[in-house]
């Protein structure tokens, strides 16, 4: 117990600790002070004819943003439906199936990753590598880009333009993601994960048998599906895999780089609207709902299943689904850290989380992956809520609702009750067409509450963009490739074009300097405010159907009864 | 002077609670319904219901009792809401009706050469236009607002501003404006018709307060794009529950959803917002304002910067006399008693002022002496005085005149207490008698008692307060020191005033002012809220955006407070509709699935009696909770003005988390009452 908590606190330093500076290296990229690859910066855009420095306006941004996603979709569909016909695929792999297809294009280029196919029994390594870990890097560097525009909207005076898409996406790789990634992926190596174009391995086991290891090109694939928030992994099992997560250091590291980017960009953002102290509240927020919901899967996993206590050692807790190297600590830090950060990698089997573990990874995404969430966006998702904060407050204390000395009016307003509806769609309308077809209950492995779990675990990573799922859902099928695949896309652009208005419009007004009667946005009221507002709103939406699957689960748990 | 129009008009006023009764049935009318899109929306579900428990009935189903209690409760919802709006708007046409009483119903007279008087033809009031020439005479009443091109008269504008002295209008100046609905008292007047049938003062103080046509204000509006916002996400939880809840083999009957529908949909601020707009033009035409817009109301609130005019705002309009200051070798009473004498005959202000002082401090006699003449002020002599009929004279005036007028340099004695009024931003008036010099009267502007502490309060709100003044720096700086405003503007030019105000928007503050002279007009323009007096031209009052019907500059403070307590209003209410929710799901929630999951019973942490009991109550709570509610949104939260993040706590503190307590308690109460009547 002890020793698990101070793994935590070990944890919470390191992370913070590396968080800052990197935050301040990205605003400092992302402002133009770095310039050390500025050569590399030019030959990537001159041809493109992107002048360095050249505002959009919010919606060329928009729509740079959407037509690189789309084009990045299409390539990535057709890779994959003829994988067949394209080199470097040693297993010989058929092509993928057009829903899959599709659901996978998307899954990537929205930075979900949700992976409805096994990754080594599916894909070639040109796939894997020219395919997905492409989208890993600038799904990522999109998401970075939507960041710091809104920061450069927050504090834009009166102007109207927020940046230019194109050069804050080469940054966001060229200065951030591929380093991090290249100095992460060889420690990885070094830690045993493989790197290799050699399809798989044959070993001997210790009873005799002849046993087949795939291999491929993991180690890079794996340094930035944690560091993007990408979270697809190389094989099925993800970084339960020995090969993508092999020892404790490995460990340490995937579970650190997943969140530093995302807590990062709460420094970044400080700076870049100059005032720090806007950005402290934002990480103070999260922080909050982080520990919270660390603590909340780590009791249940401890105390564990009450219906397991004749066959299991209750001491253990819950290690239904767990790997033994890593135990309940590192397994339930994995839960909240993967489903905070809409990264979607797991070490753990989450079907196999308690009910409460369950509930509370789901939660983590239904808020909107906001707890640090995706790199760029979980920034930004998290200031459509000061948004609606900052309005009732702003409300409350007699003054028309400003944040960072801008006037909140109907049309920002509006635009963030519109993003109120994303969730509501993806998950519970979509999981309930689900029903209603017969889809889900072909799809569930298990009968009663669990079973809507399962299915509402699955629509809820999809439009959170989170990625992980609760294994015993069957997704491959057409009827959820489909459907998930919307809710990813709604999840990803439901946010971003009404933020990126947000931006815009903001840019555009006056900026009025701080009184005694403006509402101070970086005090304790406020951080508190601003984690009430998150957490009601999300109740509310949720806890009907929350209570008639993990809630009545656990309740059903206690009470002895199984389905 | 006596108030007419400013009387209370109590909370309960029957006369008003019954007529809103009724208008609560006839606002029933879906054209006025969809104005409000959380009530309209109540009351498509109560229809639902109303057929949903008809069907129930009919068909002699289980839950017939319950569902036909739910659907009226869900009319009751939609009713108290209109009934909230009713009141709010019975108040304020209370107090219209009173201005429109007074609305001319005679003919106008208008002349068909505006050069001769005696020819007029009689027109009805609505075919009078705008430029239009009528005549006024004695006796008449004003038909509309005007702008005055001849004459002079005396006006009982009572019905208007409450003040019972008539006033003068005249042409030209800055008197120049007549407010339909006045009375002429004297004399006769010629006026220029400057405002079209429908958009005067009167008309545009009746449409504020009457919810039909009240224009929504931009926070009203941005506030109800997000309460309809949450109502659709509330629409995707209900109707999805069904399906959820059929996984588990629960069926959930419509009418309970209809009934979750409308418990989380935030019904309260919905079935309030209007009301509480109503009431806060209300309380600003209560308190003798009109704004031509409920945007005006709203940016009073937001206002960072207030320009006052040092003169009858924050000094009496009057310098006055403060201390005889004698040169050496001249005793105080002498001094005293020559100024007294010289300003015996003296009507200005500041000559009374000299008398009272003398009177006050040495007693002296105010009986007017006999061979004095007075030499009165004029601007080739630029001093004042008097006469005796020995020969001798004394005579006040600045100190360069007087020194002209003994041909003598300054003195040391007499230039350090020159020097020493002017530093402290008093007027040095030099007493000169027979040629000699006795020394000097310190007039002094004083400064209105308690404006010192109205200024810390606006600091304390972070709004910066600015004197304008045409006092050279030296004297604005020591009476800005004294009444504690935060900044001055000296030797003030409407130019300079126009350029202050640009300045400040420009750094993004948001500028209150207020005027009245048609030099003003450029600079009322120009500032988001620009306040002008009812005595002012009519180009101040067509500038300005409220206009300030007593004509008094310290007003603006109070509008600033009402459009303050309008939108804390709104925010609290809304906390405090949107804190209700939670302790709804814990009374439905275990209502709707405890069958299928026994367990699910810990849920129900009230304790309450049955299923049906736990919804009835639910919805029961939230219609009542609009009605308890309606005596905080005609009056407005209380506002203390404080600090954004004090201001903040304490609404907090009560709205939010009071309003996720209320109801724990509301509902079981209501539960405890419905399982006694066994209504459930």
């Amino acid at each position: 117990m002890t020793s698990d908590l101070i793994q935590a606190a070990l944890y919470v330093g390191l992370l913070v600790a590396a968080a800052i500076p990197l935050g301040l290296y990205m605003a400092r990229v992302f402002t133009g002070d770095m310039t050390f690859l500025a050569p590399v910066e030019r030959a990537i855009l001159a041809p493109a004819g992107v002048r360095a420095g050249e505002g959009q306006h919010w919606t060329r941004y928009a729509l740079s943003l959407i037509a690189f996603n789309a084009a990045g979709f299409l390539v990535l569909f057709l890779i994959l439906r003829f994988q067949h016909l394209l080199p470097l695929n040693p297993q010989g792999f058929d092509g993928v199936p057009a829903h899959l297809a599709f659901n996978t294009a998307i899954s990537f280029v929205t930075n979900t990753n949700w992976q409805s196919y096994g990754g080594e029994t599916t894909l070639s390594h040109l796939s894997q590598m020219a395919g997905l870990t492409t989208q890993n890097f600038v799904s990522a560097a999109s998401g970075m880009a939507v960041a710091v525009a809104v920061a450069r909207g927050l504090s834009g005076r009166q102007v109207r333009t927020i940046g230019n898409f194109w050069s804050d996406m080469v940054r966001a790789v060229l200065y951030v993601l591929l380093p991090i990634s290249i100095v992460l992926a060889v420690v990885l190596i070094a830690q045993g994960t493989p790197q290799t174009l050699a399809a798989s391995a044959t070993a001997t086991t210790v009873e005799g048998a002849q046993q087949t290891l795939a291999l491929g090109p993991v180690a890079s694939q794996v340094a930035i599906k944690q560091l993007g928030t990408n979270g697809g992994g190389f094989f099925n099992v993800n970084s339960a895999h020995p090969f993508e997560n092999p020892t404790a250091i490995s460990n340490l590291l995937s579970v650190l780089a997943i969140l530093v980017i995302p807590v990062a960009f709460c420094f970044t953002y400080g700076r870049m609207v100059g005032d720090r102290r806007q950005g402290v509240a934002l990480f103070a927020a999260m922080g909050i709902m982080f520990v919270t919901a660390f603590a909340a899967v780590y009791a249940a996993e401890r105390l564990g299943n009450p219906l397991h206590a004749a066959f299991a050692d209750p001491a253990a807790g819950n290690m239904e689904g767990k790997e033994v190297r890593f135990g309940v600590v590192n397994s339930a830090l994995w839960a909240v850290v993967t489903t905070a950060a809409s990264n979607g990698s797991v070490n753990a089997m989450h079907d196999s989380l308690t009910p409460l573990g369950g509930l509370v990874a789901m939660l983590n995404m239904q808020l909107g992956e906001i707890i640090y969430g995706g790199v760029g966006v979980g920034l930004t998702g998290m200031l459509l809520f000061v948004i609606l904060t900052v309005f009732l407050a702003g409300l409350m204390v007699g003054r028309t609702p400003e944040y960072l000395g801008k006037k909140i009016e109907a049309r920002e307003v509006k635009l963030a009750a519109l993003t109120l509806m994303v969730m509501p769609i993806g998950v519970l309308s979509f999981a309930a067409l689900a029903i209603v077809a017969g889809a889900a209950q072909s799809s569930v492995q298990d009968a009663g509450p669990h079973g809507l779990s399962e299915l509402l675990y699955a629509y809820s990573s999809a439009t959170g963009n989170n990625g992980s799922a609760f294994a015993g859902f069957n997704a491959n099928v057409a009827w959820h490739n489909t459907f998930l695949g919307a809710a990813m896309m709604l999840g990803r652009f439901g946010y971003i074009i009404p933020i990126l208005a947000i931006a815009g419009s903001l840019a555009a007004k006056k900026t009025a300097p701080p009184s005694a009667g403006t509402f101070p946005t970086h005090g304790p009221v406020f951080v508190v405010l601003l984690v009430v507002t998150v957490l009601i709103v999300g109740a509310l939406t949720f806890l009907p159907v929350l209570a008639l699957g993990p809630i009545a689960e656990h309740v059903s748990m206690i009470a002895g009864r199984t389905f | 002077m006596t108030k007419s129009t400013t009387a209370e008009i109590s909370l309960f006023e029957p006369r008003i609670l019954r007529a809103a009764a009724i208008q609560a049935f006839a606002k029933l009318d879906p054209r006025g319904l969809v104005r409000n899109p959380v009530i309209f929306v109540t009351a498509l579900v109560s229809v639902l219901a109303t057929i949903l428990a008809a069907r129930e009935v009919a068909t002699v189903g289980p839950n017939g009792f319950i569902a036909v209690q739910i659907a009226l409760w869900l009319w009751f919802t939609v009713l108290f809401a209109n009934f909230a709006e009713a009141v709010a708007e019975g108040r304020g046409k209370a107090r219209a009706d009173a201005f429109r009483a007074t609305k001319a119903s005679a003919l106008a007279k208008v002349l068909v050469e505006p050069a001769r008087r005696d020819v007029w033809q009689g027109k009805s009031l609505d075919d009078v236009v705008v430029d239009d020439i009528i005549l006024v005479e004695a006796g008449d009443t004003i038909p509309t607002d005007g702008e005055v091109i001849d004459g002079v008269a005396s006006v009982d504008e009572s019905a208007i501003t409450g003040e019972s002295a008539p006033v003068i209008r005249e042409s030209g100046g800055d008197r120049s404006s007549v407010t339909g609905g006045t009375r002429l008292v004297s004399d006769w007047l010629v006026v220029r018709v400057t405002a079209r049938q429908g958009e005067t003062f009167l008309d545009r103080m009746i449409s504020l307060v009457e919810g039909a046509k009240r224009q929504k204000t931009p926070n009203e509006i941005a506030l109800d794009i997000l309460l309809a916002g949450l109502t659709l996400v509330f629409l995707f939880v209900v109707v999805t529950l069904p399906v959820f809840a059929s996984w588990s083999s629960t069926e959930i009957p419509v009418i309970y959803l209809a009934a979750l529908f409308i418990t989380l949909i935030p019904t309260t601020i919905g079935g309030l917002l209007s009301a509480i707009g109503i009431a806060g033009m209300d309380r600003l035409v209560k308190a003798n304002v009109i704004a031509k817009s409920g945007r005006a109301v709203e940016a009073a609130g937001d206002i960072d910067v207030l320009l006052l005019d040092k003169t009858g705002t924050i000094t009496f309009g009057n310098r006055m006399a403060d201390a005889f200051e004698p040169v050496p070798g001249v005793s105080e009473r002498d001094l005293a008693e020559a100024a007294f004498l010289a300003s015996l005959a003296d009507d200005t202000p500041e000559g009374k002022s000299i008398v009272d002082l003398g009177v006050r401090k040495f007693g002296l006699s105010q009986q007017a002496r006999v061979g004095m003449t007075f030499v009165p002020f004029t601007a080739q002599t630029r001093m004042s005085g008097v006469d005796f009929a020995d020969g001798s004279s004394i005579r006040k005036g600045a100190s360069d005149t007087m020194l002209r007028l003994v041909g003598g340099a300054m003195d040391m004695a007499l230039d350090a207490i020159v020097r020493k009024i002017a530093m402290s931003g008093g007027t040095p008036l030099v007493v000169a008698r027979d040629g000699r010099i006795l020394g000097v009267v310190h007039l002094k502007d004083i400064v209105k008692p308690g404006i010192r502490e109205r200024f810390a309060e606006l600091r304390r709100m972070g709004i910066r307060t600015v004197m304008i003044t045409g006092d050279n720096p030296l004297t604005a700086a020591a009476i800005a020191a004294e009444a504690g405003v935060d900044d001055f503007l000296a030797e003030a030019t409407p130019e300079k005033k126009l350029e202050l105000i640009r300045k400040e928007q420009a750094e993004g503050r948001l500028v209150a002012m207020c005027g009245d002279g048609s030099n003003d007009a450029p600079a009322l323009a120009q500032a988001d809220v620009g306040v002008a007096m009812n005595s002012g031209t009519p180009a101040a009052k067509e500038a300005g955006n409220l206009i300030d019907l007593d004509s008094d500059p310290t007003k603006l403070i109070e509008i600033v407070l009402v459009g303050k307590q309008l939108l804390i209003s709104r925010g609290a209410l809304t906390t405090f509709s949107i804190a209700n929710d939670v302790a709804k799901y814990f009374a439905i929630l275990p209502a709707l699935f405890v069958t299928a999951y026994p367990g699910l019973g810990v849920l129900d942490v009230m304790g309450l009696g049955t299923s049906q009991s736990a919804i009835l109550s639910a919805i029961i709570f939230n219609a009542l909770v609009i009605v308890a509610l309606i005596p905080i949104a005609l009056k407005g939260v209380r506002y203390v003005p404080s600090s954004a993040s004090a201001l903040l706590s304490r609404n907090l503190a009560i709205y939010g988390i009071g309003g996720l307590i209320a109801p724990f308690i509301g509902i079981k109460l209501i539960d405890i009452i419905v399982d006694l009547l066994r209504l459930a």
